[in-house]
């Protein structure tokens, strides 16, 4: 009867790289980690089928436009003739630069219209309608 | 001879709790992380002035009134019958562009509808007319 012999077989999991393994996530999650910048306004975005992933966050330049007109960038508050200095100034500092429109789906589309005459006039043609995931 | 005696203890750091301290770091990252993804539908603007002559032939207009109904070259259309008639016009004309113009109080997620069925007809030509 030497079955018995095989219950004392000890089996322990080595954890003494536990640490490094700790250490490696989280640099992981030190380096991709993104502090929100900006707080902007509480919208409900609209959602959409076919999106797609801005690949830089580098070049982005968010702008918020709530349900009753109101226009945040950088967490200011602009008029829409103010739009186009600010706007302006951005591109001509990044000229890669993409505007990310976070706009209220209730939001009518002459508020939106203006923006992008306003956009026009500043040279900033690269535009990004914020939405979310259809389900 | 005091002195001697004091170069020999020994100094160490107890590195017994390292891994409670990483796991501490670790899960306040793993809180404040937000992987909010920029998500969306882009599109390029005509430059400003920029008015370049289209033949008629190659262009497609659809426009989008105040209560979201959708009129494709006169004639009125649902949402979902966007998608394959765009694609079937592509496939006859490669050079359609397609002008969007929309109401003042067209709601914008009417417009991001619209946007999307032409995004999901492959439709890359697209722009944006001003409301009159």
């Amino acid at each position: 009867m030497k079955f018995s012999r095989k219950e004392k077989a000890k089996s322990a999991i080595p954890t003494a790289s536990l640490p490094d393994i700790v250490f490696m996530l989280l640099i992981f999650f030190m380096v991709s980690t993104v502090l929100r910048e900006y707080q902007g306004l509480s919208v409900i975005l609209p959602s959409a089928k076919k999106i797609e992933k801005l690949e830089t966050k580098r070049h982005v330049s968010y702008v918020w436009i709530a349900n009753d007109g109101t226009i945040s960038i950088d967490d200011k508050l602009l008029a829409m003739d103010d739009v186009r200095s600010v706007m302006y100034e951005k591109r001509k500092n990044d000229p890669q630069l993409i505007v990310s429109l976070r706009a209220d789906k209730g939001t009518n589309m002459g508020i939106i219209t203006d923006f992008h005459q306003e956009l026009r006039k500043a040279d900033a043609l690269q535009v990004n309608y914020s939405t979310k995931t259809e389900a | 001879m005091l002195r001697k005696k004091e170069r020999d203890r020994e100094a160490e750091i107890p590195q017994g709790s390292l891994a409670d301290i990483a796991f501490l770091l670790l899960i306040f990252f793993l809180v404040t992380t937000t992987i909010d993804m920029d998500k969306g539908l882009s599109l390029v603007l005509p430059a400003e002035g920029q008015q370049t002559e289209v033949a008629k032939k190659n262009i497609s207009n659809l426009l989008v009134n105040a209560q979201g109904q959708i009129l494709l070259d006169e004639k009125p259309i649902k949402l979902r019958d966007v998608e394959p008639v765009i694609k079937q016009k592509l496939q006859a004309n490669p050079k359609l562009i397609i002008s969007v113009k929309t109401d003042r109080r067209t709601e914008y997620q009417r417009y991001i509808d619209v946007l999307d069925e032409l995004k999901q007809a492959n439709a890359t030509r697209v722009s944006v007319a001003e409301p009159e």
